[in-house]
Order: structure tokens, then C-alpha cells, then sequence
């Protein structure tokens, strides 16, 4: 009996259908995880690499790894609508959703809930790369400028350099008035300011 | 020129705000291990084999009772992998199959699989399936060969399999099906083709199966009864003789099957050893010509000569443990004993034919918080001069692993940690003078290297040694693992019990065993047969008066499974990890209260509730007696009886009426009980808020000036209950089926504050209560996809007092008094989202003063862990809010929450077989110590709205210093310029 359903499985594999009948009272789901070469350049999982790849059914009732090719199966799984979730460090997969009841045997009805995408065979790639770390943006003048300081010292720069023009420009009536009036309220200057005794 | 040189201190000034400010939402890959550590465990081994490969690394593949099939590196004892099963997947065997695939049997031996031996990838897996349930065994026999196959036979399932080992393909198989057999042993004698499966059928038969290792078919079936029947497990002395024990455990049997003829030979114990009294069991083993019984603590070795004639070979009341054999060259097959005595162990290493001679004797010393050896494994090597050298590893009692080589512990692994059952925190010395601390700095030049090296590093300039050397420098530093307190509260001792019966004191920072202690009230012993832990308590937390005095926790353990097994109570000091006093409770423990009262050494109240309703009290002192009589009439708490869907709450009533007057004996009455009818609900998930949880305020304000206030009590529940149809697994009931229920009841009066249903839905449930508000994760059927909901309560009956005239003329409530026998005038506001991921634990962070906003932390399938905003979970979401709810920091409504990878506080790690979070408030006001467990330990520091009360870690200390000693020589010199043209302007 269970060489069959081994023959039956191999012979599942290249049509890929979704779950066949094991059992008595369960059916075997099968389906393979797929790793876009094009992903996982700087993933955490090295492409060939899916040593590392879980697969679990509603939540942790079977846990079960693929195989150097992706295939998984899961034995023994009564009919029902369950829920496979696929676990791989680097990449965000969506939980599937896949009917098994003995009424359509060999006929995929799985879908994506994340995004309610239907399947026609389960074939279960990722949605995107997860980075887990903040990447340090490279050095830039911009960004200096941009931060407090940044807008500080432009600020700074203003002054010095702008300040003086516009004073220049200034109406020079107005300006001794200005002086004045500065003098008036003691306006320190740098030097006055400091310690005296730091003159002699 | 000089204006420019001005600015230069301006500059520097800049670029360390940038390096300083730029925000910090997560980790930088440089940053990894800063703050957190991760620690990987396997758990307790169950199973050894060592890959005996002559080229490449040396490896040992493990199966543990955590589940883990791993490989580790026999020199140093690292993992190179590791694979978790599913928690029904348990694993019953292990084997090397050709020498490249490890191979595995597990499911109740219904699911075989093969693992490339070098990296851990699955190479097949194949589904064995059987008549009705047996034990199983795995065989991989190295001479056994279909058409150039190799083969695995596997009997499991009441059926025996030949498997082939390249491609899991079954050969062949026969099955057992008679109805009342029970295997026992499957042999494969070495030099044949042969199979024999032995095992007893109708209690008293000893059946013989012999099969043809090629085909499956059956050659001999023999059977023969012996009438006072059989005990427990047969012992293999050879590869055609069994010895087995009569049912009444006083009698040998040594059943021989050679040629397929069974002949038994009985041999009373007695005749071995004249002081033999009552039982004795068989101690598995499969050395050749040896087997060891144990009776009343005394393991007696017997040989077996010749035609099942029985001799004594050692008696030893030592605790002993013996490996399985090891064939040696020549056909000799070797094993390793084992024998503590005092503080040491000796370790034998015989040849099986010959019990006097020893090919090896060692004496090591181990630490006697292991306890007890427990297993044994043994694996030889060709030393330089062709002789055999012998390395064994051993499991400890604590679930440690230690690889013993010419008398030395190589290497040890803490696998105890593995599983761990409750953690607390308990703070670490203060500072005090004398106490010498690490070197200062080392010296400035050094200091101001380390930090332009990092200035470097955070401009983008460091080459990759660079980058190496800061990284290395950053995780040395010696202030992360000092023994004593810190300002900041970063700093504690993380006590954990494990399932061992072992505490550890884990130091927060980089996660070292500060002490360990094997407990030995949770040690086996006479009156307590089989002692489980079962919480830790902080019990003495000294701050204010008692300074001197050491704090200490206290561990409540139970002497059997049953929950009316008498408890036990034993007393550390978390400095030292010294049992201060332990006590045999002539009670059980069915509950634990930590009541929030201290005695004057601040030691905690706690109210122990038996499994007849009786209160206890301790500690038994009088003070505490009298703290105890004054809050009498407060004390409520609430029992959960899962199984009948039940609720009930209590109090006391007064002191014991039993036969014994104990004035710290309490009778306890029934106040009320919320009754769940329970041919539609079924109680699946109880929480409480935690008992030391802060809330800072208890106003609200929202979006348009207005104030809400949060219900806040300490004595609310919330209960999930799901229709009984929906306790099974996804995919067992249809939306229709299945309902859930979620409840807030308060525990003082028995009052439903809240209740909801989730029509289409089912667990399991995965809850966090905080503040006033509940978030709780369950699985809706009709979406199919996973949902977190949120409730959230206000407290109506203050809603009026936002009006100030009311304040002013004295018309408010806030003084009134609150009893919760009024009627609480509640509303909730509650909302859903989905959640792509199944969930393991949830938790959120808490700190000092409950100030800083909340994260959730979810323990994912993924054994990840990701924090998330409370600000996701707030039901006041909507899908446009307006510009004022916008300011106030509401998002938009969106059906799902995301899933942010940069806010997994894990990162790239995997916390493998997560399984709690625990999280701990600093002392600083912003951030939270978080501390994950499972098969494997994470810690990390978290500042859920950042560390907006501190410098960050790589705060640039040489940079600031460089800037001001800049900003000062630049003062000198504008003042300098200043003054001369000042001057000149006077001279005008």
C-alpha cells in the first residue's frame, strides 16, 4: 500500500497536482517552495541553499521540511480547508489557503490570502525580500544639511555672509539709530564681554 | 580666512549631531550584539550517534526531548545544524545511513526521513503506515542489501518495512497483525541476512518472528508461553538471546532463539543476590553478554555464560548509567561505564566479554550542580600509535551535554536552558566602595582612537578592518557584563528554572551564567517521587530598609503531575544562588497569590491556595500575620476550571476548622461564578494584567481637546471562549461551526463588563492585557486569514469631569471613592485587522514609570519576534481621520497591519521553538529589556519611541570633546579679531 501511494506521489511531482489520497483517513498534500534565483543576491538564504526551509500546516499542527528541489508534502491530512505558511529567513511569504476534500481529488484549489491570489498549482514563491537591518545611507552633503545642525549652520552661514549686505544696503540715517539705540542697552561686544583680565 | 576657521567647530559640530540624530527605527547590521544576545540550545539528548567518518569534521548527531535533531562539532561542541520538528512529530529514532545521510524516524515511527549529513537538507521523506500502533524501531544494519540497495528496516505501526536508504523508497513489508502483540525487539544479527522480531502477545507469550532480510517473508513463526507472564522491557544479550522479568519482578527468564527454537531458563534473583527484596526492573542496554537490573537503588550487573547460565558481575550502589556497545576491531565490542562517587565520576571502559579488565579508567571531577549522570554515549578513535583512544558523552541530570576525552570535560553545553518554564528578574549588587571595577580607560590616546575609529565608522570612511575592530571593541566592553548595578537598570539577573529542576542566573547583559543550582528540593527523593517546578516568585526584592539583606525568589514546585500532590517551596538568594531554606508543604499548591504587601524585611506576602479551597499563608511569621489580618476583607481572586467552564470567585472567611489548629490556615467562600454553558462555549484563553504593570495616567486626551479615562483595574479578566466544534485544528470546522466569545469580567464581583462574539471563528487564542485595553489574535474561518482585535475601556462615569467650571466649584467625582461593587458605567471601543502570521506568544513591552508608548511584541511561526505599535491597535482608527486625529498620530484604517522587517526586534535570528516573552522595565523611563525563550534564548533592549532620554550606545564622546576644545580656540580668536577691530574703529 505504501509503495503505492510512493509511486503515486512520484508520478504527482511532475504533474504537481495539489493532494492525492493516502490513506484511510487522510489525504497527502503536496506542493514545492520556489526561490526566484533573482532573489537572495544578498538575502540570508544562499540561492540552492533551502536546508533552512520550514513549511507548517494550521499553525503548527505538521511542521515538515523541503527538499533540495522545494517539494514538501504533508501525510495524513484530513479533508477540510487548511492553512500552509512557509517560514524562510530573508522573505516574506504569504499564508495559503488550500481545499482538500475528497470530492475533487487531484485538483488544486489553493490561494494566497494575503492577497486572495488563487493558485493552480501550489507553487509557493515569496512576495519580497525582508532586510531586517536599517541600511546606512552613505555620507552626503545633503543629508548633513538637512539635519538640525545642518540647518543651524546654514543659518549661521546667513548671517555671516548675507547679514552684513543687507546692512550695507541699509539707509545709513537709519542705521547710526540703530547704533544707537544698541549702545543705549549696553549691546556687549564680543570683547567687552570677556574677562577683562585676558587683555593684559 | 579666519570666518572660515570659525566655522570649522561648527562643522565637526554637524556631522556628530547627524551622526547622533538620524533616526533610530531599528538596527543597523554593525549594531548586531551591541545590546542583545542569542543563545542556541538542542535540549536534552535522547539519542547519540556519532558520524564515524574518517575524513572531514567530526560530528555527533543528537535527537533531543525538545524535539531537535542536530549536528554537532565533537571538537568544540557547536551546532552546525539543527532541525525543530512539529510538536506531534516526536522523534523515536536516529541512525547514519551510509555513512552521508542521517536518518529519522519519528511520528510513532510514521514518518522516515533523510538529512544530508554536512549541511541538514532534506534529502527524501517517506510515510509509513501501518495496522496499529506499536513501538517502533529503526535499523539501519550495514550489511543488509537489496539489488545493491541499502536498506533501513524500520518496524513501526505494527508493520516492518524495508526502506531503501538511497530514495525512501519501501522494498518491502509484512505485517503483524495479530491483535494482542506487542514487539519488544527487532534483531538483526550481524553475519545474516536474518530479521527476528520477538514480543509478547496475551501477556504471557513470547512470540519469535524470523524474517527474511531480502523479501519480507516469513520463515519461522514460534511462540511459547510462560505462565506468570512478563514485566516491563527485554534486555538484548546476544544477537539470539533476550533476558526478560517475570510480572512479579523477581524472576529472570532468559529466552534464547537460536535456530529459531525458543528455550527459557528462570533464574530468581535471589540466587544472585540473597538480600533481594521486591521488585527489580531491567535497565535498557545492548551490550553483548551484559545486561543490569536495579532494585532499591542497587544496579547489579549480570553476565550471561554460556547457555543462559546468569553470574554476577558487579553489584554497585553508586548510581551508575552504561552506554549501549560500540564495536571495536576483531569483532569486539567495547562500552563505557559510568559511576559517581562523591564529587567525582569514574568512567570504565570494558571490553564486553571481559568485565575485569579495563580498557580505560578515568576519574573527573564534575560540578555537582549536574546531578546525575543520566546517559551515556561512547565512540572510539585510532590514536597515532594504532591503539583506541575513547570519548564519551554524557547527559547530565541538569540536561547538560559534556564531551569526556583522556579525563578531561572537552567541552559542555547548557541544554538545560532549552527548556525553561518561568523566568524573573532579580536586580544586581549595588556598587559599593572598595569594590573594584574594571579598569577604568585604558588610557586617553587609546580612548580617543576607539572613538575616532568610530567617527569613522559612522561617516562612511572605515575600511573592513576598521569596521572589524569597532566591532569587536563595542562587544568587549567591560561595562555591558559587570556584576554590579547601573544607573540606567540595564543591568539584571535573569533567574529561569528550567524543566531540569534547575535555576540559572543569566546576566542581562551578554547573557553568561552568573551561578546555576540544581534544586534539591526538586531533586528525586523518598517522600517526592517525581517533583515538577512550577513558577518562581520574587520573594524578598530589598530597596528601601533592608538594604543588606540579598534578595531572593522563591520556587514552588509539586511532587507528581496530579494538582493535588503535596507542593514544595524552597528559598534562593539571587546573588549567590544559595538555597536558603526549602519546605515540604503538607498541602498541594493549586494556586499562587503574590499578595502586594511586604513584611518588614520586604519579604512578600503570598497566599498559597490548596486543592481543598484552603488559603495558606506565607511567610509563617507573625508580622506577616498581622499585615495579613489588616487586608482580610481585600482579598479577592478568581479560579478557573477549564474543563467544566467554569469561573469562580473567592475570599476568605477565617481561620482553618480542621483537625490541626493553623492560625495561617484560611477557609475560603465562593463570592460568585460565571457558568459557561458548555454545549456551546469552551474556555480556551484566560488574561490578566500584570501585577506590577505601571500606568502612568489615567486621562486621555484626544484630537479635539477633549479627555477620556481609561478604565484601569487590576482586577480584570479576559476570557475567550470558543464553540466546542472549534477546538480542534484549522480545517476541522466550517465557519458555520465555529463561534468565539471573548469576555471582561471583573474578578470582584463576577460582573461581565464586556462581552463579544466572533462569529466564524476559532483558536487558538493568543492574548495581552494591558492598561485598559486587551489585544487579543485568533483565526477567522471565513477570510481564512488571522486577525488581532483590540478592545479598549473607558470609564464613563468620569466623562463629565472634562468640564473646568465643574473642577473649579468643587462638583467633580474624582475624589468620590471607587468601589468596584458600584456599577462601573464602561464603554468599549473595539476594532479588528488581519494578521498574516500565525502567533506563538504575545506580549508588550512595560517600562519604569508607563510613559513611553507600547509596543506589542508577537512571537510569529517563524520563531521571530515583531514589535508593533499599540498605535496600529487603536480602535479610534479610521480610514480618513481628520487633520486633528492626523496630529494627534492616527493612522488610517487599513485592513491589515504591517509587518515591518526592520522591526523584528529579533532581526535575522530565530528565537527556534519560541515559546514566551518576558519583558522587564529598565530604569530608564524609555526603555524595556526584552527576553524571548525557547529551544533557544534572545535578549535585547528596546526603546519602543526611542531613547529620547539618553545618548544612544554609539554616542561620539571624542567628537563632542573635540568640538568644544574647537568652539573655545575659536572664541580666542574671533575675540582676538573683535578686539582689533574695535581698536581700529576707535582710531577711526
Amino acid at each position: 500500500m505504501a509503495a503505492i501511494v510512493r509511486l503515486l506521489l512520484f508520478a504527482f511531482l511532475f504533474t504537481a497536482p495539489l493532494f492525492s489520497l493516502g490513506s484511510r483517513n487522510g489525504f497527502t498534500i503536496n506542493g514545492r517552495v520556489k526561490i526566484p534565483q533573482g532573489f537572495a543576491t544578498k538575502g540570508f538564504a544562499l540561492p540552492g541553499r533551502m536546508s533552512n526551509v520550514k513549511v507548517i500546516l494550521n499553525g503548527g499542527q505538521n511542521v515538515t521540511y523541503v527538499r533540495h528541489d522545494g517539494y514538501f508534502s504533508f501525510y495524513n491530512v484530513p479533508s477540510g480547508t487548511h492553512l500552509i505558511e512557509v517560514v524562510v529567513m530573508g522573505y516574506f511569504f504569504s499564508p495559503v489557503r488550500v481545499d482538500v476534500s475528497a470530492r475533487n481529488p487531484g485538483k488544486v484549489h489553493a490561494a494566497l490570502t494575503e492577497n486572495r491570489r488563487g493558485l493552480n498549482e501550489l507553487v509557493l514563491e515569496p512576495l519580497r525580500e525582508e532586510q531586517y537591518y536599517e541600511v546606512r545611507e552613505p555620507f552626503s552633503v545633503m543629508s548633513l544639511l538637512k539635519s538640525p545642525m545642518g540647518l543651524m549652520l546654514g543659518f549661521m552661514l546667513v548671517v555671516a555672509f548675507l547679514m552684513p549686505k543687507f546692512v550695507e544696503n541699509m539707509d545709513p540715517e537709519e542705521m547710526r539709530g540703530a547704533h544707537e539705540e544698541m549702545r543705549g542697552q549696553g549691546a556687549p561686544s564680543l570683547s567687552t564681554s570677556l574677562p577683562r583680565g585676558a587683555r593684559n | 580666512m579666519a570666518i572660515r576657521s570659525f566655522f570649522v567647530p561648527f562643522l565637526l559640530f554637524g556631522l556628530y549631531f547627524y551622526s547622533s540624530l538620524s533616526p533610530v527605527l531599528s538596527l543597523y547590521e554593525d549594531q548586531v550584539g551591541l545590546m542583545d544576545w542569542h543563545q542556541q540550545y538542542i535540549g536534552k539528548v535522547k539519542q547519540a550517534v556519532f558520524s564515524t567518518q574518517k575524513t572531514g569534521r567530526r560530528r555527533v548527531i543528537v535527537s533531543t526531548e525538545e524535539n531537535v535533531i542536530a549536528s554537532l562539532d565533537l571538537r568544540h561542541g557547536e551546532i552546525f545544524w539543527r532541525h525543530l520538528l512539529g510538536s506531534d512529530d516526536v522523534i523515536d529514532g536516529i541512525d547514519i545511513g551510509l555513512g552521508k545521510y542521517v536518518i529519522t524516524l519519528s511520528s510513532g515511527g510514521s514518518i522516515l526521513r533523510s538529512w544530508n549529513l554536512p549541511d541538514g537538507q532534506m534529502v527524501w521523506e517517506s510515510y509509513l503506515q501501518g495496522p496499529k500502533h506499536s513501538k517502533s524501531f529503526l535499523l539501519v544494519p550495514t550489511n543488509l542489501k537489496i539489488e545493491k540497495d541499502s536498506v533501513i528496516v524500520v518496524f513501526s505501526n505494527g508493520r516492518l518495512h524495508a526502506v531503501s536508504c538511497i530514495d525512501g523508497e519501501v522494498l518491502w513489508k509484512k505485517d503483524f497483525e495479530a491483535e494482542s502483540f506487542e514487539v519488544q525487539q527487532v534483531i538483526k544479527p550481524p553475519g545474516s541476512d536474518l530479521i527476528y522480531v520477538v514480543g509478547f502477545a496475551a501477556s504471557s507469550q513470547f512470540e519469535m518472528y524470523q524474517i527474511n532480510g531480502r523479501n519480507g517473508e516469513l520463515l519461522k513463526h514460534e511462540s511459547t508461553t510462560f505462565s506468570s507472564g512478563f514485566l516491563g522491557e527485554v534486555s538484548l544479550v546476544s544477537s539470539e538471546t533476550v533476558v526478560a522479568l517475570d510480572s512479579t519482578g523477581s524472576i529472570l527468564l532468559t529466552i534464547s532463539f537460536q535456530n529459531g527454537e525458543i528455550s527459557f531458563q528462570q533464574t530468581p534473583i535471589s540466587n544472585l543476590y540473597e538480600h533481594f527484596s521486591g521488585p527489580a526492573i531491567i535497565i535498557p542496554s545492548s551490550v553483548p553478554g551484559i545486561f543490569a537490573i536495579k532494585t532499591n537503588a542497587i544496579t547489579i550487573f549480570i553476565r550471561v555464560i554460556g547457555e543462559g547460565m546468569l553470574e554476577v558481575a558487579e553489584k554497585t550502589n553508586h548510581e551508575t548509567a552504561i552506554s549501549d556497545s560500540l564495536p571495536l576491531s576483531e569483532g569486539q565490542q567495547a562500552f563505557a561505564l559510568i559511576q559517581h562517587a562523591g564529587s567525582e565520576i569514574h568512567l570504565a571502559v570494558k571490553l564486553a566479554h571481559d568485565w575485569d579488565g579495563n580498557l580505560l579508567k578515568e576519574s573527573i571531577k564534575m560540578n555537582q550542580q549536574r546531578g546525575l549522570v543520566h546517559k551515556v554515549f561512547i565512540n572510539n578513535y585510532i590514536r597515532t600509535d594504532k591503539s583506541h583512544g575513547f570519548r564519551v558523552l554524557i547527559v547530565m541530570e541538569d540536561h547538560s551535554l559534556l564531551l569526556l576525552q583522556q579525563g578531561t570535560i572537552v567541552w559542555s553545553r547548557e541544554d538545560g536552558l532549552a527548556s525553561i518554564i518561568d523566568v524573573t528578574t532579580s536586580e544586581l549588587p549595588v556598587e559599593r566602595d572598595g569594590v573594584s571595577v574594571a579598569k577604568v580607560e585604558h588610557n586617553l590616546f587609546e580612548w580617543l582612537k576607539g572613538h575616532m575609529l568610530k567617527l569613522k565608522g559612522t561617516l562612511m570612511l572605515a575600511s573592513p578592518e576598521d569596521v572589524a575592530l569597532i566591532q569587536s571593541m563595542r562587544l568587549k566592553s567591560s561595562e555591558k557584563s559587570k556584576m554590579t548595578r547601573d544607573h540606567n537598570g540595564f543591568r539584571k539577573l535573569l533567574i529561569v528554572l528550567t524543566r531540569a529542576g534547575k535555576l540559572f542566573a543569566l546576566h542581562t547583559g551578554d547573557g553568561h551564567i552568573v551561578w546555576s543550582h540544581l534544586l534539591r528540593s526538586l531533586h528525586k527523593s523518598e517522600p517526592c517521587q517525581s517533583p515538577i517546578g512550577l513558577n518562581l516568585y520574587q520573594w524578598q526584592v530589598p530597596h528601601h530598609h533592608a538594604m543588606d539583606e540579598n534578595p531572593s525568589v522563591l520556587v514552588v514546585s509539586r511532587c507528581g503531575p496530579s494538582s493535588d500532590a503535596p507542593g514544595v517551596l524552597s528559598f534562593i538568594d539571587t546573588y549567590t544562588g544559595n538555597e536558603l531554606s526549602s519546605l515540604s508543604l503538607a498541602h498541594a499548591v493549586a494556586q499562587v497569590i503574590p499578595l502586594p504587601y511586604t513584611d518588614s524585611t520586604e519579604q512578600r506576602l503570598h497566599l498559597l491556595i490548596d486543592s481543598d479551597k484552603h488559603a495558606h499563608l506565607y511567610p509563617k511569621t507573625s508580622e506577616a500575620l498581622s499585615i495579613f489580618k489588616r487586608e482580610f476583607s481585600n482579598i479577592y481572586w478568581y479560579s478557573v476550571e477549564g474543563h467544566n467552564g467554569i469561573i469562580k470567585g473567592h475570599a476568605l472567611k477565617y481561620e482553618c476548622t480542621g483537625k490541626v489548629a493553623d492560625e495561617f490556615c484560611f477557609d475560603t467562600r465562593e463570592l460568585w461564578s460565571v457558568v459557561f454553558p458548555s454545549e456551546s462555549e469552551k474556555i480556551i484563553a484566560t488574561v490578566t494584567r500584570k501585577l506590577n504593570e505601571v500606568v502612568h495616567t489615567q486621562a486621555k486626551v484626544i484630537a479635539d481637546q477633549d479627555v477620556m479615562y481609561k478604565y484601569i483595574s487590576k482586577n480584570l479578566l479576559f476570557v475567550v471562549t470558543v464553540a466546542p466544534k472549534g477546538c480542534g485544528e484549522i480545517g476541522s470546522v466550517t465557519p458555520e461551526e465555529s463561534w468565539l466569545v471573548a469576555y471582561l469580567i471583573d474578578t470582584v464581583t463576577g460582573r461581565i463588563l464586556h462581552r463579544v462574539t466572533h462569529h466564524g471563528a476559532q483558536g487558538p487564542v493568543h492574548a495581552v492585557f494591558s492598561e485598559n485595553w486587551v489585544v487579543y489574535h485568533y483565526f477567522n474561518l471565513r477570510a481564512h486569514r488571522y486577525e488581532l482585535s483590540v478592545i479598549e475601556l473607558y470609564d464613563q462615569s468620569r466623562a463629565d469631569n472634562k468640564d473646568v467650571w465643574k473642577l473649579v466649584l468643587g462638583k467633580h467625582n474624582l475624589t468620590s471613592p471607587i468601589s468596584l461593587f458600584s456599577r462601573p458605567e464602561v464603554i468599549t471601543k473595539s476594532q479588528s485587522y488581519f494578521f498574516t502570521h500565525s502567533v506563538k506568544a504575545i506580549a508588550v513591552t512595560s517600562t519604569a514609570k508607563g510613559i513611553t508608548s507600547k509596543q506589542l511584541l508577537i512571537g510569529t511561526i517563524g520563531d521571530q519576534v515583531l514589535a508593533l505599535d499599540k498605535r496600529f491597535l487603536d480602535p479610534r482608527r479610521s480610514v480618513n481621520p481628520t487633520q486633528a486625529e492626523k496630529e494627534e498620530g492616527i493612522i488610517p484604517l487599513t485592513d491589515s497591519l504591517p509587518i515591518i522587517p526592520q522591526s523584528y526586534v529579533t532581526h535575522a535570528l530565530r528565537v527556534e521553538g519560541l515559546r514566551g516573552i518576558i519583558t522587564v522595565p529598565a530604569k530608564l523611563e524609555s526603555t524595556t529589556l526584552v527576553f524571548a525563550h525557547g529551544v533557544d534564548l534572545f535578549f535585547t533592549q528596546l526603546a519602543p519611541s526611542r531613547t529620547y532620554d539618553s545618548l544612544t550606545e554609539d554616542f561620539n564622546y571624542a567628537l563632542l570633546l573635540i568640538t568644544i576644545v574647537a568652539l573655545v580656540a575659536a572664541i580666542f580668536v574671533t575675540w582676538r579679531l573683535s578686539e582689533r577691530k574695535e581698536l581700529q574703529e576707535k582710531w577711526r
